[in-house]
């Protein structure tokens, strides 16, 4: 039998149907594997074992019951460190919220409880998800397991390192501009953003409100779906959350089927600035999927070309507002000398608990929405941002799906962009425009590259509400992938 | 310090232009964002969740009675109501506020471009009838309430310490901003605090806020500026919190007479936000505008933009209650009296007293007769409203009831009014208390006559001769014997035929 901590969701659940597994078991298998890589990886900021344990045995106990479970019950998740939880510690990754224990459990750790899963811990990110690497995180780098000198992506690190170093079978990320879908590409695994509202944002500590949406990451295109479904709804505690019923993301995979199928591939993002192995990759799985029958096509969505330099400015001014309750008055970090004025206090605090990245980014924002500079920049990019979704509406019209590598390089070494911010900020080029735009995107991995031997990823494009197509497309494309490869690509990681 | 002058003086060479903003709490079940408890007067920080306390991860989600009866003001203030329109983050930090941002509208708020037509007493009894345009009736949160403990000036800044209670965080307010009201004179002060006084009026008939500025939820910020006739308008003050109808006159009194004498002596006023002291009546600057925060609005992302359904609008404009003017128009007519008249009860706030005493069976000549007598003569030397007495419209119809009766004279009613404002009971209670009945009852009345009788035999010999208005001091004998509660007319019937037989 594979090793439990190896196997998918899929098989896990399969594995406790039979009898073959507890919950209990699996979940052990996990803290067990954190214990012994987790030193070297750092994907984790807070283990709780005794937590998950007791959700384990309770999935088990009413397993004995006979009673009809939730599909992912007694499965294990990590949670990344965004997502408040009750009484276990939320630091977003930063040391302004050190010690502070939320009294409240977000939806999504909700929907988590109640479908009987338990949650390992909480997963390392850069600070506020302000990063694609998560080296901006104030509690240290995560590094891949792929390559322990490089990068795990950001801004979560944490859970997609967790996936590729099989200390989670399944984790929840969140994205706000690729924060799960550039983690998934560099660590050879799968990740989605879902259309905006798919998923409750309630208990997710926001960085930019309008972009931000968690999602599902996984090992395998079907895991993703079943952890996808799990999680999705209407919440009515968040406003902007879609009251729809939740499509069948695991029957979209069962069932899918690219033949008739339009895919556009989107001129801007590919080409100059990309690295030749993920060129490569992606050209490969492009040609393996007319193989299958679907139609290619190019499109152009000229508005993209401005897409980072808008997102810059949006998220940065709404960073810089949601941001602002971080003043040491009533949770976390307080730094005071105990005779200075309120204004000094929440200074001091704020220049003690915010990283370089936050302070910058609370800058730009705060600029960007003083008075006078509105219009020419936050009203501006604004302006932007409706360009950008009527390129994808209009490419929409035309295509089922859009593709692209999901960013121009594989992992790069810890180090080399942390001084240099706007490197960094281009590693993000390719995802950016569905956060601006809102629609739904997944990333899954399409090989190594010939170069580096690092996995590459491919994004792909769906548009609103229309997130069963990413499964149904990404489903095909992973069984094809593995039928030439003899085997999943994870099999590859080294650590 | 600059000399002071007087109003009338400033009037000679200055024009005011007045603005009125207004807060008001909103009387929701629950806040504007969350499910939390309104209520005034609960023990520090118990009524509050994620959402008020602005704890990370949490969202605000809009309260729909919060919005129906901004709407329904709106419609009130006979406003446009936006098909669409969006809430605004106002950012600035201070430890009231959770989030250091506040929930608010901005360019884009619910209601714009209404009007609200005040009646203004004027010094001779009459009226004047003044239209204030409304700018816009917009929503926003309230913050929490800072508790300043230690240092000298009750203020934040040298206090040892503050604490801070967030019940009152996220309860529902309406800011209601009026357009510079012009061309008043001399009358600016009055059409300050009649304006107040009506949107009070109009919150309570809405019954959309219970309107105790005592308990702060009626909150008012007067601008004031200065001109001479026919120039620009001059640079505007805030004073700030000015929380009762007295002290909205007041301040904008004062600082017509302040920037007056400023102006006079060459200076210029700045721009600045001042308080308003409740006990000299005075105005001291606050934060200077030259100083104030950029508050950075912008869309609040975490919201859906406001588009009531117009069929709902609609519905919400025809289902509006009378609105205090209307009822007073209708209820002028309905009582047949003169403007005069309706103006001296508009004028000492004893409409809906009046109203709610003819409501319980009383006449309104006797409805009127006594809460704009007695009853006004009482409240004006206990220093409080009508309203406030202790004496209720049931109370005073059921005393009009016994005058009518026979059962009581009007002195007699005055004493009953007496015994249920100190709370003696009801007046049926109380005249049995005190022994209040008139003596109508011959047997007694005759025994009282025949003393008086005997010991005024010269009025009895003027009556004989035909000069009845001596039976005055008769009766009146009676009515001292009987400490005042003998029918006085019943005494003289007697008193004619005793006297003929």
């Amino acid at each position: 039998m594979t090793e439990i901590v190896r196997m998918s969701a899929t098989q896990l659940v399969e594995e406790m149907a039979q009898g073959n597994l507890s919950s209990v078991e699996i979940t052990e298998a996990h803290l067990d594997r954190i214990d012994s890589v987790d030193g070297e990886i750092h994907a984790y900021l807070h283990v709780d074992r005794d937590g998950a344990l007791a959700t384990a045995a309770e999935a088990d106990a009413a397993r004995n019951t006979g009673a009809d479970l939730p599909p992912l019950a007694g499965v294990p998740v990590a949670l990344k460190d965004v997502m408040a939880m009750r009484g276990v510690p939320t630091t977003v990754g930063s040391r302004i919220l050190d010690g502070w224990l939320p009294p409240y459990d977000a939806t999504v750790v909700t929907q988590l409880r109640s479908n009987l899963m338990p949650i390992l811990g909480k997963t390392n990110m850069d600070e506020f998800a302000m990063g694609s690497s998560t080296e901006y995180s104030a509690y240290g780098p995560t590094r891949n397991p792929w390559d322990t000198t490089r990068i795990p992506g950001g801004s979560g690190g944490g859970s997609a390192a967790a996936l590729a170093a099989f200390e989670a079978p399944l984790a929840i990320g969140t994205d706000t501009g690729g924060s799960i879908r550039q983690p998934a590409a560099v660590t050879g695994t799968v990740g989605v953003k879902p259309t905006y509202g798919g998923v409750s944002r309630y208990g997710l500590v926001a960085l930019a409100s309008s972009l931000d949406q968690a999602g599902p990451c996984a090992r395998t295109v079907r895991d993703a779906a079943m952890l996808h479904r799990a999680i999705a709804g209407y919440d009515p505690m968040d406003s902007t959350s879609i009251d729809a019923p939740v499509p069948d993301f695991v029957a979209a995979v069962r069932e899918g089927d690219v033949r008739g199928m339009r895919i556009g591939l989107v001129t801007e993002l590919s080409g100059d600035g990309y690295q030749a192995g993920v060129q490569q990759r992606f050209t490969e799985a492009v040609e393996l999927l007319a193989g299958l029958g679907a139609e290619i096509v190019e499109v152009s969505c000229p508005n993209f070309t401005h897409a980072l330099g808008a997102y810059y400015l949006i998220l940065p001014s709404e960073a810089s507002s949601n941001l602002a309750k971080f003043d040491g008055m009533r949770y976390g970090l307080r730094v005071s000398d105990g005779d200075e004025g309120v204004e000094q206090v929440m200074a001091r605090t704020r220049a003690a608990g915010f990283g370089d990245e936050v302070k910058r980014r609370i800058m730009l924002g705060t600029y960007a929405l003083s008075s006078g500079y509105y219009d020419a920049y936050y009203g501006q990019a604004q302006k932007v941002r409706t360009l950008v979704q009527r390129d994808f509406d209009a490419a929409f019209a035309d295509c089922h799906v859009l593709i692209s590598p999901t960013c121009p390089t594989t992992a790069f070494p810890l180090g080399e962009k942390v001084d240099d911010p706007l490197a960094m900020y281009l590693n993000d080029i390719a995802t950016i425009p569905v956060n601006l735009a809102g629609n739904a995107a997944l990333s899954m991995p399409v090989g190594l590259a010939p170069e580096d031997g690092l996995p590459v990823g491919l994004q792909i494009m769906a548009p609103h509400h229309q997130d069963a197509r990413l499964y149904s497309v990404a489903g095909v494309l992973e069984g094809a992938l593995e039928d030439r490869w003899g085997r999943p690509l994870i099999e590859e990681v080294g650590a | 310090m600059t000399a002071m002058v007087t109003v009338d003086d400033a009037l000679t060479r200055y024009e005011p232009v007045i603005g009125l903003e207004v807060h008001v709490e909103l009387g929701t079940v629950s806040k504007m964002f969350c499910g939390c408890p309104t209520t005034f007067g609960g023990e520090p920080n118990t009524q509050v969740c994620p959402v008020c306390l602005g704890l990370p991860g949490s969202l605000p989600v809009v309260n729909r009675a919060a919005i129906e009866s901004t709407i329904r003001m709106g419609l009130a203030l006979n406003c446009d109501i936006a098909e669409w329109c969006r809430f605004a983050r106002k950012n600035y930090f201070y430890p009231d506020m959770p989030k250091d941002y506040q929930i608010s509208q901005y360019d884009e708020p619910l209601c714009t471009d209404g009007y609200l037509d005040v009646t203004v007493p004027l010094a001779d009894g009459g009226s004047e009838v003044v239209r204030v345009g409304i700018e816009r009736v917009h929503m926003e949160e309230d913050t929490g309430k800072l508790t300043h403990t230690g240092g000298a000036t009750g203020r934040i800044h040298g206090a040892d310490y503050s604490l801070v209670d967030y019940n009152r965080a996220g309860i529902p307010l309406v800011e209601i901003v009026t357009k510079p009201v012009t061309g008043t004179g001399g009358l600016a002060p009055a059409v300050a605090r009649a304006y107040v006084a009506a949107l009070r009026d109009i919150m309570r008939s809405l019954g959309v806020s219970d309107v105790r500025m005592e308990e702060g939820s009626l909150r008012c910020d007067a601008n004031v500026s200065l001109a001479p006739p026919g120039q620009p308008w001059g640079t505007r003050t805030e004073t700030k919190n000015v929380n009762s109808l007295r002290s909205v006159e007041r301040a904008v009194t004062f600082e017509i007479r302040r920037q007056a004498g400023v102006l006079d002596a060459g200076g210029h006023i700045v721009q600045e936000t001042r308080h308003f002291h409740e006990d000299d009546g005075t105005t001291t600057p606050g934060r200077s505008k030259e100083e104030a925060e950029d508050y950075r609005y912008f869309p609040e992302p975490d919201l859906l933009p406001v588009a009531p359904d117009p069929a709902w609008v609609d519905e919400l404009r025809t289902t509006l209650p009378e609105l205090p003017a209307a009822r007073r128009a209708r209820l002028q007519e309905q009582w047949g009296i003169s403007d005069f008249d309706m103006d001296s009860l508009i004028n000492a706030g004893a409409v809906e007293l009046v109203e709610a005493t003819v409501a319980a069976g009383a006449d309104q000549g006797a409805a009127r007769k006594w809460w704009m007598g007695e009853l006004s003569r009482a409240a004006k030397d206990r220093g409080v409203e009508l309203a406030e007495l202790g004496v209720t419209p049931a109370d005073v119809a059921r005393i009009a009831d016994l005058v009518g009766q026979g059962t009581l004279n009007d002195k007699l009613a005055r004493l009953v009014f007496e015994g249920v404002a100190a709370g003696e009971g009801s007046p049926d209670e109380v005249v049995a208390a005190r022994g209040l009945e008139l003596v109508s009852d011959d047997t007694a009345l005759l025994a009282a006559l025949d003393d008086a009788i005997a010991a005024n035999e010269d009025a009895v010999a003027k009556i004989r001769d035909g000069k009845v208005q001596a039976a005055g001091a008769i009766i009146g004998a009676v009515m001292k014997a009987t400490r005042g509660q003998a029918d006085a007319a019943r005494v003289r019937e007697l008193l004619l035929e005793r006297l003929g037989e």
